[in-house]
């Protein structure tokens, strides 16, 4: 590869006490690229999202961002995870705004860009997720899968380098996780980064540009999707796969 | 004025309304402006303290930070526990008296009654919003931290609107207590409504009428108070309906109340 990685993990190891959910992670994240991180449940993927964010603190290694390390007391932590969306399982949208002020909030406070800026690039993202005419609502007036939609708007208006993908649509109905993956696949296509921890086999399988399979706190296996589901390498992706595609 | 008093339950009440009603309404405006001015300081106080009882401490955070937030918590546990373990009416009499002993500032029964009052509810406030505070789904905290939010900025754009919503219910159990509670400020003679009660009571040795009359003015501002606070909440509630955003026609049918004009641009 000749671009510069925007995100280089580095021997990254997370321990709840003397559990040790992360051991040694390593990859780069270049731009453009759409990784989908799959594996059993407990396998450390969420958590390594988590890790990445820095919502939960490694225990060790490094992540860097652009060269610097973010871990460093040095570098702001806010100022990086501006640069970097998250989009939650729970969807996460703030129950005290409406959908517009869900997604202005941090263009205003925290990118410190005016109002208007600020409504401007919204209604430009909740259009894009086809959410613009519900700017007005409340997240507990939506349903889950328009409360995503929202919540991937929101992450979008910061204008972020990588948008992270926790699970975005394990708290779903079954008819609304095609709407919502529907708009991760045409940001996929514009060439949007992203990280994506799903358990949507097929999904993983068309949009991503990468897949890394996880096992027990280490990756198992990464490479392109054809190669992951068509041709595993590693005995526990077969087995892991087998029981996703044969149903 | 007439000044013989009459027989009877209901004459006597008319009579003492007739006659000292100015007295008893100059009474109750005070027991009002103290526990309202006592709640509203009282409540800033307990969401000071409650927001610093709840800053989380990082094992890795600095020596100073981590000393000064522990000292500050310490001394906010002391505060709460010695304010609401002990009654209000013995703080307002350490309070009154061992100023007007100790200092050579003449504090009035008013001062001195508001000061107490906010700082005893400001003790029971600082409870609740940590429990406010707590009750606020992790997932807001993240959602915040996510897009790049201080932990300044989450608690007072995300946290803390949700948290006094979801205590207002408290807030107005509160400022009721305070309204009733106001009565034993009537030991360092503040001429609140039960001062002026005993003080009619004794004029005609009239103890029950002029109490009941004290036990209806107390029932009306409850009830006013607990009314106006329903509609206080339901305004932070906002509506419950929402208009579509839409000049799209076709959406119109779908029970709108407000239809936007096509030149609207949103």
């Amino acid at each position: 590869m000749t671009q510069k990685p925007i995100l280089e993990i580095r021997h990254l190891q997370k321990s709840f006490g003397k559990n040790n959910v992360l051991k040694d992670i390593d990859f780069n994240i270049y731009p453009g690229d759409v990784t989908s991180i799959i594996g059993a449940s407990g396998s450390g993927k969420s958590t390594l999202l988590r890790c990445i964010n820095v919502l939960e603190t490694p225990t060790g290694g490094e992540i860097l961002h652009n060269g610097a390390n973010i871990l460093d007391k040095k570098n702001k932590i806010t100022d990086y995870r501006a640069k970097v969306g998250m989009v939650f399982q729970s969807f996460n949208l703030f129950n005290n705004m409406t959908v517009l002020e869900n997604c202005t909030i941090g263009v205003t406070k925290v990118l410190k860009k005016d109002q208007a800026t600020a409504e401007q690039l919204a209604k430009q993202y909740l259009e894009r997720v086809g959410m613009l005419p519900y700017i007005k609502a409340k997240p507990s007036q939506i349903s889950g899968g328009q409360k995503q939609r929202v919540a991937i708007a929101r992450a979008l208006a910061m204008q972020p380098e990588v948008l992270l993908f926790d699970e975005p649509t394990s708290a779903l109905d079954p008819e609304m996780v095609g709407e919502v993956l529907d708009v991760i696949r045409s940001l996929a296509q514009e060439g949007m980064t992203m990280i994506i921890v799903t358990h949507e086999m097929a999904f993983a399988r068309d949009v991503s540009t990468r897949t890394i399979f996880m096992d027990r706190g280490v990756i198992a296996e990464d490479g392109s999707p054809d190669q992951i589901f068509k041709n595993p390498q590693n005995p526990r992706t077969r087995e892991f796969l087998s029981r996703f595609m044969n149903n | 004025m007439s000044t013989t008093l009459p027989e009877g339950f209901l004459p006597k009440v008319l009579f003492l309304a007739e006659n000292y009603g100015p007295a008893y309404l100059d009474g109750a405006k005070w027991t009002l402006i103290i526990a309202l001015i006592g709640t509203l300081v009282g409540c800033l106080i307990g969401f000071v303290c409650g927001v610093i009882q709840t800053i989380p401490i990082d094992k890795n955070d600095n020596i100073c930070k981590r000393c000064i937030v522990g000292l500050a918590k310490a001394i906010l546990t002391v505060y709460v526990e010695v304010f609401r373990g002990t009654p209000m009416m013995v703080q307002a009499m350490l309070f009154y008296f061992g100023f007007i002993q100790y200092t050579s500032y003449r504090i009035s029964p008013i001062m001195a009654g508001l000061i107490v009052v906010s700082i005893n509810t400001g003790a029971y406030m600082a409870e609740t919003m940590r429990g406010g505070i707590f009750s606020i789904d992790k997932g807001q905290t993240e959602g915040a931290k996510a897009i790049g939010m201080t932990h300044f900025q989450t608690m007072l754009y995300v946290i803390l609107p949700q948290a006094i919503r979801n205590i207002m219910p408290q807030i107005g159990n509160n400022l009721i207590i305070n309204i009733k509670d106001t009565s034993v400020l009537s030991v360092i003679s503040v001429t609140e409504l039960m001062f002026t009660g005993k003080s009619v009571a004794g004029t005609y040795y009239t103890s029950f009428e002029s109490f009941t009359i004290v036990c209806a003015i107390y029932l009306t501002m409850t009830l006013v108070c607990s009314r106006l606070l329903r509609l206080v909440e339901r305004r932070i509630d906002g509506a419950d309906s929402y208009d579509l955003a839409t000049t799209d026609t076709l959406a119109h049918t779908s029970g709108m109340t407000n239809y936007p004009k096509p030149s609207d641009k949103y």
